[in-house]
């Protein structure tokens, strides 16, 4: 019954818009809140009578290849979490009724191509899906029409359009070099094609189409300002799932089970992610805005799961994938932090914040599991996931890597203390004695996500001794 | 070869004149045209269907949409067309320089990029390929054109007051 992830959202969005706007916005909001967390559900409880079952009847009508492995479950279930976060924002920050439908409207396809995404085994079919997540992210972020909603979003379409081009030439070339896009047929073409420059370009033009999708330095210039200018329930989707879906996931699952993880990509891949890591944090340390800050943290920490990708042994690319879900919890609750000051104060300026965990108490304590999460403090979930990777690189023999990895959380570090030393910490700012804790769904998803990072960091450790 | 060649220039020429151009309906015409010469490129290539979907959808239906938009839009006077015509040569000077780089330099190294294609006997027809093979994709298909049909409500519609 895997196919019902995709089908399931894109059958909604027909029968939901027939009904009546007002009646549609609560409607909508009860069924992706079901969708999200019936999603969760089958991942972590994956029972049986779903994962194994086949639709014989409906497979007549419409066919659909798919493979499921422990990569596609850990991003199935950090898309059902992020998306029902998203959503709860919506209800906080979106207060026009029509706005608040449209977003529901784009969070079910981009929930469908982030879904598909995740499930399909074809070169062409993931480009098709990854360009549906984008198409419907370029929308969210421009959605409020304002002047930096737009240059994020037209800065976004502009360098996805460049990788767009990167990405199909390098698919048809693959289709010239080995007859078909299937996964399958692709991986053992390229086994059997050597390491001739037909083969290099291909795969070369795909990573840096990749590159730019994921928001990785040197193709990371969209990031800051899509992230910063959307909307913040968008905001908390870019930065929590979609760059991770269609970017780094793919990378990920092409580079290990189809490309194959030769020397020279490798190489390319640590290289990348390391630069990732270092320029990403230096930037963060001298943004004075929230969200921009974040969106640098972002570029650096997703350095972290290439650079494991890039490492390429078995416990590298556990690290990976544990980062990958890790910064997909820990960014969102971030950003779900932002959002709550935004709408309280109406500004992500940090210079005008200060002291704000006295009047917003729970956004103030649950920033600080956020940012000790991804500095790799123990005994956060970012922690292990970062002490993986480095471990790896050590065993593996990069030791450059992995000293680099290690220094490089300090700096992460020190722009978060900054951050919260402006922000939360000290004298409350005079002006803002009336601010107030935000709304309840706000409040209710940054529990929820700080929770899942604390509980995910004191279970692991017991998890490993059990095994 | 040597229509390709022509071919390609005029795509360039064309391409170029879009974006150098400062009416919008000569725009839309250049983008037609750049259309029509990709079609006729993909119809020597030997993808008839694929050069009648770019021909018919890419220089015609976006182009009246483009033309039937533009026709309710306001004319610049010509003090103000003159302006934009300097502000759009200042920025974009610099596309002619880069083609003609690039062209050089794809000469230069024509002995290395000139590597042969493998040739893939396509035995399927692509209505087949399409209908009966691809089914993700074309739900891939339905769910870019509600996703713009979405944008348009969302970024063109004024709210009702």
């Amino acid at each position: 019954m895997v196919p019902l992830f995709v089908l399931i959202p894109f059958f909604s969005i027909i029968i939901l818009n027939l009904f009546p706007k007002k009646l549609m916005q609560h409607l909508s909001f009860v069924w992706l809140g079901f969708l999200s967390l019936a999603q969760v559900y089958l991942v972590a409880a994956h029972p049986v009578w779903f994962w194994d079952t086949k639709l014989e009847l409906w497979n007549l009508l419409f066919s659909f290849h798919y493979s499921v492995d422990v990569i596609t479950l850990v991003v199935l279930l950090c898309i059902g979490i992020v998306v029902f976060v998203s959503l709860l924002a919506s209800r906080a920050m979106i207060s026009d009724v029509h706005q608040r439908v449209n977003f529901k409207n784009l969070l079910l396809v981009t929930l469908i191509g982030m879904n598909a995404t995740a499930l399909v085994t074809d070169v062409f079919s993931l480009y098709v899906f990854i360009e549906i997540t984008a198409v419907s992210s370029y929308i969210m972020i421009a959605m409020n029409k304002d002047a930096l909603g737009l240059e994020g979003a037209f800065k976004y379409l502009i360098l996805s359009a460049i990788a767009t081009v990167m990405m199909l030439t390098a698919i048809s070339l693959l289709l010239l070099l080995t007859g078909n896009t299937s996964f399958e047929t692709v991986g053992a073409g390229l086994a059997g094609a050597g390491n001739s420059l037909f083969v290099r370009v291909s795969i070369g033009l795909f990573l840096c189409g990749l590159f730019i999708k994921s928001g990785l330095v040197p193709f990371h210039g969209w990031l800051p300002d899509a992230y910063s200018a959307a909307p913040a329930p968008a905001s908390i989707l870019l930065a929590g799932i979609v760059t991770k879906v269609s970017g780094v996931y793919v990378l990920m699952r092409l580079a290990v089970s189809v490309f194959g993880l030769t020397p020279s990509v490798q190489a390319l891949l640590m290289f990348i992610g390391a630069v990732s890591i270092i320029i990403g944090a230096i930037a963060a340390l001298t943004q004075t805005d929230f969200k921009r800050m974040l969106a640098y943290s972002s570029i650096s920490q997703i350095g972290y799961i290439i650079l494991g990708v890039g490492c390429g042994t078995k416990l590298a690319l556990i690290g990976a994938v544990f980062h990958l879900f890790n910064h997909a919890i820990f960014k969102s609750l971030l950003f779900v932090n932002a959002a709550s000051v935004e709408k309280e104060l109406g500004t992500t300026d940090m210079d005008k914040m200060g002291g704000l965990t006295q009047r917003m108490p729970v956004t103030g304590i649950t920033s600080v599991i956020g940012l000790l999460s991804t500095a790799g403090i123990p005994p956060l979930s970012g922690f292990w996931s970062k002490f993986i990777i480095i471990i790896a690189l050590w065993q593996a023999g990069n030791f450059g890597y992995a000293a680099f990895a290690l220094l490089a959380s300090i700096i992460t570090l020190a722009y978060f203390l900054s951050m919260q030393r402006k922000v939360f910490f000290g004298k409350l700012k005079a002006g803002l004695e009336n601010i107030k804790e935000s709304s309840i769904s706000l409040i209710v998803s940054q529990a929820v996500l700080a929770i899942i990072t604390l509980g995910v960091g004191l279970i692991f450790p017991l998890v490993i001794s059990w095994r | 070869m040597a229509l390709n060649l022509i071919l390609l220039a005029l795509l360039l020429v064309a391409g170029i004149w879009t974006v150098l151009t400062t009416r919008l309906v000569r725009s839309v015409v250049g983008l037609a045209l750049v259309s029509a010469v990709v079609s006729i490129l993909i119809f020597r290539l030997n993808s008839p269907l694929a050069a009648a979907f770019e021909l018919s959808v890419c220089a015609g239906l976006i182009s009246v949409i483009f033309v039937t938009t533009i026709s309710f839009t306001q004319r610049l006077t010509p003090e103000r067309l003159e302006e934009r015509r300097k502000e759009r040569l200042g920025k974009y000077w610099y596309l002619p320089v880069i083609l003609i780089i690039a062209g050089i330099l794809l000469i230069a190294f024509k002995p290395i990029l000139d590597f042969p294609l493998p040739r893939v006997p396509s035995e399927q027809d692509t209505r087949n390929i399409i209908w009966h093979m691809r089914h993700v994709d074309l739900l891939g298909q339905i769910l870019v054109i509600l996703a713009g049909v979405f944008g348009v409500v969302i970024l063109f519609k004024e709210p009702k007051k």
